[in-house]
């Protein structure tokens, strides 16, 4: 490592912090269609991208050694997934308007948490750099 | 970046509210809109929602484009205001000025209790997009002060 950088330096905070922003884009089309019929609310598996991207590194990637492998590698899927809904309504929308909030709510304190880190990472950087 | 599609999202919810609300106060101030044919009588007028998707497209390695499977939706549009299904209601008064010659007149099939519900329902729903709105713009500024 070394001399300072950015990719080191920051960690996975940066990384976190756009799941965060991307989750809270699909809560917000869960809430946005909670009067949809047939609307099914989905969400992302936050521990799984976290957990695939701390493994990017060390992550066992297939080597390709004939013409005609398909290169693959250990990557978590993070793909979206639909909500088991407590009760479901009779139109088949499974958006549970308080659940989502919640979850929101929270997802808004994690991106607060996660933006923390980060902004102390580049103090701690500035700090470093001054060298006063 | 997602946040600033949270806006997207979250308006297109207030404004298929806005609509919504719009179609109930119709309804409840034509609810004694009586007429003396069942053609010319008002029907309650409901929204359509669905979930807005956007077309997401990549290009795979051959060069050829692919749809993304597994994508969220941006938000919900209207997608027609329809009317609605149910029998009107007739009543016999032969003293109405719109009163047919049988002496019937025609009431739109506006239920005002569902009416009701349907606005409380909507104004509820609109708070809460605005709520979304509200939390992601704190969100967003936050970032702007990275580094700060």
């Amino acid at each position: 490592m070394g001399a300072i950088n950015f990719n080191n330096g920051l960690g996975i905070h940066d990384n976190a912090l756009l799941v965060r922003a991307k989750r809270a884009e699909v809560l917000a089309n869960n809430m946005a269609n909670a009067d949809t019929p047939g609307f099914k609310a989905r969400d992302i598996n936050f521990r799984a991208i976290l957990a695939a991207e701390s493994q990017k590194e060390s992550s066992l990637s297939l080597q390709v050694t004939q013409q005609g492998h398909i290169a693959g590698n250990s990557r978590g899927d993070d793909s979206l997934l639909y909500r088991l809904p407590n009760q479901p309504a009779i139109d088949g929308n499974t958006v549970e308007t308080q659940v989502e909030q919640a979850i929101y709510a929270r997802n808004a304190m994690s991106y607060n948490a996660s933006f923390e880190f980060l902004n102390s990472k580049f103090k701690g950087m500035r700090n470093a750099l001054r060298g006063e | 970046m997602s946040l600033s599609n949270v806006f997207d999202i979250a308006g297109s919810g207030m404004n298929a509210q806005s609509i919504r609300l719009n179609t109930t106060a119709s309804n409840i101030a034509n609810a004694e809109s009586a007429s003396s044919s069942v053609e010319e009588t008002y029907r309650a007028r409901k929204p359509w929602f669905a979930v807005m998707q956007q077309e997401f497209t990549s290009v795979n390695e051959r060069g050829q484009f692919q749809r993304l499977e597994g994508q969220t939706g941006v938000g919900v549009q209207v997608l027609d205001i329809v009317e609605k299904d149910a029998p009107l209601k007739p009543k016999f008064q032969p003293d109405h000025p719109m009163a047919n010659e049988d002496g019937y007149v025609y009431y739109p099939n506006v239920n005002v209790v569902e009416e009701m519900t349907d606005m409380m329902s909507s104004s509820r729903s609109y708070q809460m997009n605005v709520e979304v709105m509200k939390t992601a713009k704190q969100m967003l500024q936050r970032t702007l002060s990275l580094g700060q």
